[in-house]
């Protein structure tokens, strides 16, 4: 599969790999969202994490881990990129589709974009649920 | 010496052409270009020579008479025809009716038997798919507790294009025999690799390609057994009757002169190349699973072909792999460059899990793999495997003790 410039860049430079503990630890820790999505039966895994200032609602850091081909890796590489610094609600707004274009991922490739963004929403929610606030339930991801 | 990549180990896939068999086809684009089929003129008869010349160098390697050679474009014609062939001249009853015979496949055969076998379904005939166990070999047992009053037909390859693992075809082909059942193998893989003798191996069809053995592309044979029985085929191609009317159309003179002069080669040629390639296959498998864990070799352990090993990565992602080994040119059993999503079909269909089959890769050497390439192979690949398991999470989950299997995954 030939990929375009960035893909390889994320691909061979991962930005932000890693965890914030085990997942005992970060299970425990309410500052801490992990989102998990994919099935290793589909050939992808993603898993974010992300460190949230309780006070100012900003995502202080995110850190990735990715089982899957490399477009699956750079969009949740870039999804680690975009959330750091944003609000919840500002990277709740991300959309599969800003990934696609930022990546430039080929029409088969489409699904591990809709993967970041479901797992970007999954850490999201998953802060939320530690923390008591409201989730509001959301559209599916678009093809 | 720099090592020159990328690296090529997908000789399962294709050879490239050997010199010698280059240097055979040239006069026959330029000067001696004529048609075989010409019979009134000097530049058919050195045509119908050359081809003839071929026929006898194929023959001789598979143990033929040279009239049972029917050339081809390749082996999914060669299947195409015999499947389908042999499906329409054996059938029990005629067009539009149902029951029209069985027919026994294994479900990891190529593509070009199981689209076949799948056109004789629709056609009316009934078809078996044998399931191997995880060992991937097709027994003349499993063949044996398939066979049905009504069956016409038994086609198995020789080795799988996959795993490289052998099936028991002689036995088979004893069994087919004995029952007066038409028995079909597709050797691409084998041909080239192993010896063949028809008559001894029970075998009345057999397909080869050129391009697997050191020769030109769009060439290939069927062979078709003459005597003992007469196997009889009804032709998928008509027109000018060439080939004993089995395959019209005017004969590829170039290909047919390059795949005789590659199957010569071969019969000097293959016994020590066989012993240097599986030294060669055996240090990478060696090599791999003591330097990483969590690693398969798929298929049955000795029984396969000694240039070729399919290995699975626990914990990484099959195309993610090649993408670390861009150096090296080879197959992977993940699917995810298809957007189907689904792991090679061959790997699920002998058993292997889906998340092992997602992360194989097909390694196959040939004729000028060096020791050099190897070891630069083994450890790229030991480096990507690294490389990817940091970045895996599952990996992480298996370090912890979490038993993947009882997660409850959002499957998309």
């Amino acid at each position: 599969m030939a990929y375009g410039g960035k893909v390889i860049d994320h691909y061979e430079n991962p930005r932000n790999v890693g965890n914030f503990g085990t997942t005992e630890e970060v299970k425990k820790s309410t500052d801490i969202g992990v989102g998990l999505v994919g099935a290793p039966e589909c050939g992808d895994v993603m898993q974010l994490q992300i460190k949230v200032n309780a006070e100012t609602g900003v995502i202080e850091d995110a850190k990735f881990k990715c089982f899957g081909c490399g477009s699956a890796i750079a969009s949740s590489s870039l999804a680690t990129e975009w959330m750091k610094g944003q609000t919840l609600d500002d990277a709740e707004a991300i959309k599969n589709t800003q990934i696609v274009e930022e990546l430039s991922l080929p029409p088969v490739k489409i699904h591990c974009s809709v993967l970041a963004e479901d797992a970007i929403h999954a850490a999201i929610e998953d802060y939320k649920t530690k923390n008591g606030i409201k989730v509001e339930q959301r559209k599916a991801a678009s093809l | 010496m720099v090592l020159k990549t990328p690296i090529y180990m997908d000789h399962a896939a294709t050879t490239p052409c050997d010199p010698r068999v280059v240097e055979a086809m040239l006069p026959y684009f330029t000067e001696s270009f004529g048609n075989p089929g010409s019979r009134n003129h000097s530049f058919g008869w050195a045509g119908e020579e050359a081809v003839k010349k071929a026929r006898k160098q194929v023959a001789d390697l598979i143990g033929a008479d040279p009239k049972e050679i029917i050339f081809t474009s390749g082996s999914t014609e060669s299947n195409n025809l015999a499947i389908k062939g042999a499906g329409a001249m054996y059938a029990r009853k005629p067009v539009g009716e149902t029951g029209r015979g069985h027919v026994i496949v294994a479900v990891h055969e190529h593509k070009a038997v199981l689209d076949p076998c799948k056109w004789l379904m629709k056609q009316g005939f009934d078809v078996t798919f044998l399931e191997p166990a995880i060992d991937g070999i097709v027994t003349e047992e499993m063949v044996k507790s398939a066979i049905r009053e009504d069956t016409i037909l038994v086609t198995v390859m020789w080795a799988n294009n996959e795993l490289g693992t052998i099936n028991e075809v002689p036995e088979i082909g004893a069994l087919c025999k004995a029952r007066n059942i038409v028995f079909h193998t597709d050797a691409t893989q084998w041909v080239g690799k192993m010896p063949v003798d028809v008559n001894a191996d029970n075998i009345d069809l057999l397909s080869l390609s050129g391009h697997k053995i050191y020769g030109p592309k769009g060439v290939g044979v069927l062979y078709v057994r003459r005597r003992r029985p007469r196997i009889r085929l009804v032709a998928l191609q008509d027109g000018g009757g060439q080939e004993r009317g089995f395959r019209s159309g005017t004969l590829n003179v170039t290909g047919i002169v390059g795949l005789g002069k590659a199957c010569e080669l071969y019969a000097q040629e293959a016994d020590a190349e066989r012993e240097r390639l599986l030294a060669m296959r055996n240090r990478i498998e060696e090599q791999i699973t003591a330097r990483l864990s969590n690693v398969q070799v798929n298929g049955h352990p000795t029984r396969r072909l000694a240039h070729l090993t399919n290995i699975s990565f626990g914990f990484v992602e099959g195309e993610s792999l090649m993408m670390a080994t861009s150096e090296i040119a080879m197959s992977s059993g993940s699917a995810c460059t298809s957007a189907s999503l689904e792991p090679s079909y061959v790997l699920k269909g002998i058993g292997v899990g889906d998340d092992m089959a997602h992360s194989s890769l097909r390694l196959s050497l040939g004729r000028w793999t060096t020791d050099e390439q190897v070891d630069f192979t083994i450890d790229k690949i030991c480096e990507a495997v690294d490389k990817l398991r940091k970045l895996s999470p599952l990996w992480d989950m298996y370090n912890e003790g979490i038993d993947l299997t009882k997660i409850e995954w959002a499957a998309h």
